[in-house]
Formats: structure tokens, C-alpha cells, sequence
């Protein structure tokens, strides 16, 4: 049976958490997604909402329709059906990045770290689909992985105060696309012109969990036709 | 997604220190990274709504510590609940809990909190501002809700509907919570406990904490003992309210409405819904304290305190 590592854990008064393995990897994240789908479509008269992430969902249910033992019930039986897993199979999303050091004034140092050329740390970014593991943080901030250990760079120690809206990063093995202006603390190598969030469109995120990311290269005067807007960095202190 | 406004409400003539537009929150859109907001104190926002005869999920304002003035730009039915401020109509003092009549050109003045925090002002109809994804709720940090997705500003008007009332209720005082600036939270364990050793867990269930000034509507930050676990982080996952995150500084901040929906520091346990309304009406240097609770045990009290607030009687007052 292929779920049978399952742990399920008290979360809080409403919330149950599914721990589908211990590390990330692709066959627990394709099962999470098979997961997901499944509680949604089966138990949306007990349910409040769920956060698929990379090992787990967080399922939080409401108080007054229904209990955790019976949730913790409800989920064993749909996860030991699992006969009918199918892998999903992702959609692929290309979104156009400039890069440069213009734009990407953390690639210098990602080039130096690994003994590489500003043009191999670019390349190497582009060279694989990413997989959208999780949305968080911020409306829109998608967590993509994994990127090539050659280009896998740690956290700045001092985050920046203000990241631009579009920019895309690096962090340890992820990577993503600052959907609006905020502080961070992640390596920038680029920007996007893609909106990540928008409130007022349908569906308001280009990507969603389980989807693939694949970042193509884009010219200077391509970003700024596609609407895209260059920003000063302001550093930490 | 919008609703129109009646283009007349209140006019905010001082904003106060921290003035949102609160719904129950935003519910269903974890998976776009939205948080929930809604109201910090859900049980002083629901019977601010219940005075004014409105739907629990009214739209209300949440007014932390004060300092807040409006103007009426119609006759409208209002009640003030939550911790207490003095209030005054056209200078003069008003009674909180309770149902109040509003004529077009008054003017309310909120002064500052003398115990506790946050008070709730609720308008028969709730608040009239647009919904973005299915809530009125206000989060400052995704720009979302309110009049432009952040606090009540100065010259804001507020849309709201013309309503008179002629049976004013009020709430008796035996069943109004008080304000204190010491809480227990009751906890429900088992949130990653493996995590921390019986000497932690026995530390954080014993210690006092005080409240730290870096507390707000995404987390209260508590000071005390440093308590370790035996990791420095998790996998990312979901956060749910009142989640206890220890980072590795041994602090434990506590999680609310506007918590980030996913997270890597290792969490103790989680609050129960009914306590972390209590811990947002305290400020910075009030002291806490952690009590263990079943998940039963805290079922039943959820239950209990619902069934409670539905069976408690209204008394008229005209």
C-alpha cells in the first residue's frame, strides 16, 4: 500500500496534521497532491480549508459540524483506498525572466561560490522544471525546488529591507518569485514581469501547488515590453 | 466580488491608533498563501454584532487601544463592546455594551483603553465596504480588505445603513468578561511534542512568560525561560491558530489571525481558540502562563461557551 507511512497528529482544536515522509522527495509530493484532491472532494461538509506543503497537509475542520476522531477516520479510510493512485500529471508553466546583473545583484556571489560563470549560474537555473512544493509566506510566494546543488546558495545573513515585486531568488536548494515588494532575506538573480498575485484576476496566481515552473531568459528591453519595472535594492543594514 | 457601498456612513474624523474593518475573516484560500484575519476578541465582536441585531458575520470595527472619532453622517444603531474606553456622544459619557441611537451629525469619540486592548464597534447591517475573496476582513500585510487593504484612516468614510431602534438592549454585567493583565492559556499539546524533552515541557507548562512589545495581530511574542527543542527547524508546514512556535531562540510567540499559513520553526502545542482572544487583549509586560488541555476537555468547552453565548438573554433597558 502506498500510504502507509501515514502519521496523522493533533495540529490544534480544529486542525489535524497528515505527515505523508520524513523528507522531501517527488513520490511524497505526488502523493500529497493525489491526497489533497481526494479530502476536498470528499470531505467539503466537515472541512474549513487545507495547507498542502512539502511533507504534510494541515487539515482544519469545523468544531461544529464534526470531531478529530472522527476526521481521523474519515482521512484513514480515503488514504487506505489508495488502489487508485494515479500520479497527476503537472502542468508546465514557462514564466520569461531578465537576467543580469542589473537585475540580479546577488549572482556575482552566487557565481563566486561556485566557481562558476554569471552566464553557467543562469543557465543552470534554466536548465530543469521546478515543482511548486507550497504557497506561503505571502499571497502568491510559491516555493520551487529543487534547484541544482551547484547553485544551492544560504540565506543572506542580513535580510534585505525591501526585495522588489518579481524578483526571483535563490534560497538553500529553492527558489521563487517575490510576488510583491517586502523584505527578504533570499538571493537575487532576476526578475520576472509575470504577476505572481492578483487579487482582482481569475484565477489570481499563474501557478498553483503540484504545477511545474520552467524560467525561460528574457531580454532587458523584453522585461520592460512585458511591463516589467526595474527597481533599486535597498540593503540591509 | 463588490458590494456597493451607500456612500455614506461614518466619516473618520480621527483614525485612532489602530482602526480595522473586521469581518469573521477570510476562510477557504489557504492555498494561495492567504491568512485569515477577522476579529482578535471573537467573543467582544460577537456581541457587539448581537446588540445591533446583526448576522455573526456583520462586518464591525476592531479599535485597538483608542483614540478613535466619527462622525454620523446618518441615523444609525451602534454598540461598543470589548475592553473598556471611555466613550462619549456630543461630549457626553456613554454606557458600552449596549445598544446606542446615533442621529445624523453626531459626533463619537473613543478615548484609551483602560484595561485590556481591543473594543468592537458594531453598526446594525455591518459595515458596507467591498469583499475581496468572500470577506471584509482587514490584513494589513497582503494589503486585503478594509476601505483600501490597511488601518481606518482620517477623512475615510465608512459606508454603513440607516437604521432607528426603539427597544434598546443591553448586555447584564455578570455575563460581560473582564480584563485582566494576566491570562492562562490552555493548551492542547502534541503539535511535534516529540520535539521537546519532559524537562522543556515542564518548564514551559511552569514558567511565566511576559508579553513582548513585538506582539501584534500576526503573533504575540512572549519573553521567559528560553525553552529548546532538539531541532532548529521543520520541514515547512501548515500553521493553524494559536500554534506555539519556539524558534531557536527558546521564546514562544504565539500564532493568530494574521499568522503567515505556512512555517518552519518546531511548534509545542496550539491555544485553544477561546484563550488567544483573552492573550490579544494583552499588552506588552502582562504575564502568561501555559496550561495543558485534551483536546477533549477542550472541545467541550468550545461547545459550552457557544451554547452559552446563544442561550444568554438580551435585557431591554427601555
Amino acid at each position: 500500500m502506498l500510504f502507509e507511512q501515514v502519521n496523522i497528529s493533533i495540529a490544534g482544536e480544529d486542525a489535524l496534521i497528515v505527515y505523508f515522509a520524513d523528507s522531501v522527495s517527488g513520490l511524497a509530493f505526488e502523493k500529497i497532491q493525489w491526497a489533497t484532491d481526494r479530502i476536498r472532494e470528499n470531505m467539503a461538509d466537515t472541512l474549513v480549508d487545507l495547507i498542502p506543503s512539502y511533507t504534510s497537509i494541515l487539515v482544519v475542520f469545523d468544531i461544529f459540524v464534526t470531531d478529530h476522531h472522527s476526521v481521523r477516520k474519515q482521512l484513514r479510510s480515503l488514504l487506505q483506498h489508495s488502489e487508485n493512485y494515479t500520479p497527476i500529471q503537472a502542468k508546465v508553466i514557462e514564466l520569461p525572466v531578465y537576467y543580469g546583473l542589473e537585475a540580479g545583484p546577488d549572482l556575482q556571489r552566487i557565481a563566486d561560490k561556485s566557481a562558476l560563470t554569471i552566464e553557467e549560474v543562469i543557465k543552470v537555473h534554466q536548465a530543469q522544471e521546478y515543482m511548486v512544493f507550497a504557497i506561503g509566506f505571502a499571497p502568491g510566494f510559491a516555493y520551487l525546488g529543487e534547484v541544482d546543488k551547484s547553485i544551492a546558495m544560504p540565506r543572506l545573513s542580513t535580510p534585505r529591507l525591501s526585495v522588489p515585486k518579481g524578483a526571483v531568488a535563490i534560497a538553500d536548494r529553492q527558489t521563487a518569485i517575490y510576488p510583491s515588494v517586502s523584505p527578504g532575506g533570499w538571493n537575487i538573480i532576476g526578475l520576472c514581469p509575470i504577476d505572481m498575485f492578483d487579487s482582482s484576476a481569475e484565477p489570481c496566481m499563474p501557478v498553483k501547488v503540484g504545477d511545474k515552473v520552467k524560467f525561460t531568459a528574457i531580454s532587458r528591453n523584453e522585461y520592460l515590453a512585458l511591463g516589467g519595472k526595474l527597481a533599486q535594492y535597498e540593503e540591509g543594514e | 466580488m463588490s458590494t456597493a457601498s451607500t456612500g455614506l456612513g461614518f466619516l473618520v474624523k480621527q483614525a485612532g491608533v489602530h482602526t480595522l474593518l473586521q469581518d469573521l475573516g477570510r476562510f477557504g484560500r489557504y492555498s494561495l498563501g492567504l491568512t485569515n484575519g477577522g476579529p482578535l476578541d471573537k467573543t467582544a465582536f460577537y456581541w457587539a454584532n448581537r446588540l445591533v441585531d446583526n448576522t455573526a458575520n456583520s462586518c464591525a470595527l476592531e479599535i485597538s487601544i483608542g483614540g478613535l472619532s466619527l462622525i454620523a453622517q446618518m441615523d444609525m444603531v451602534i454598540a461598543i463592546t470589548g475592553a473598556p474606553m471611555p466613550v462619549t456622544i456630543n461630549g457626553v459619557e456613554q454606557a458600552l455594551w449596549c445598544s446606542i441611537q446615533l442621529y445624523a451629525g453626531d459626533e463619537i469619540r473613543l478615548g484609551y483603553s483602560t484595561a485590556g486592548l481591543r473594543s468592537y464597534l458594531a453598526v446594525k447591517g455591518g459595515f458596507q465596504t467591498a469583499k475581496v475573496f468572500a470577506s471584509r476582513a482587514t490584513v494589513c500585510r497582503e494589503g486585503l480588505g478594509g476601505i483600501s487593504g490597511g488601518p481606518v484612516k482620517n477623512n475615510d468614510v465608512l459606508p454603513c445603513l440607516s437604521s432607528v431602534t426603539e427597544h434598546h438592549v443591553s448586555l447584564a454585567s455578570q455575563y460581560r468578561p473582564t480584563y485582566s493583565n494576566e491570562v492562562t492559556l490552555r493548551t492542547i499539546p502534541g503539535y511535534q511534542q516529540k520535539h521537546f524533552s519532559a524537562f522543556s515541557q515542564r518548564m514551559f507548562y511552569s514558567s511565566e512568560f511576559c508579553v513582548s512589545q513585538h506582539s501584534d495581530r500576526m503573533g504575540y511574542r512572549l519573553e521567559g525561560k528560553a525553552i529548546n527543542a532538539d531541532i532548529d527547524g521543520i520541514i515547512s508546514e501548515g500553521i493553524c491558530h494559536g500554534a506555539v512556535q519556539i524558534p531557536s531562540d527558546g521564546q514562544p510567540i504565539v500564532l493568530l489571525n494574521d499568522r503567515q499559513t505556512i512555517g518552519g520553526y518546531p511548534k509545542i502545542g496550539s491555544v485553544i481558540s477561546l484563550d488567544t482572544g483573552k492573550l490579544a487583549q494583552l499588552s506588552p509586560g502582562a504575564k502568561v502562563h501555559f496550561e495543558p488541555i485534551s483536546m477533549e476537555a477542550a472541545h467541550n468547552l468550545i461547545h459550552l461557551h457557544a451554547a452559552k453565548l446563544k442561550a444568554t438573554q438580551l435585557a431591554f433597558i427601555n
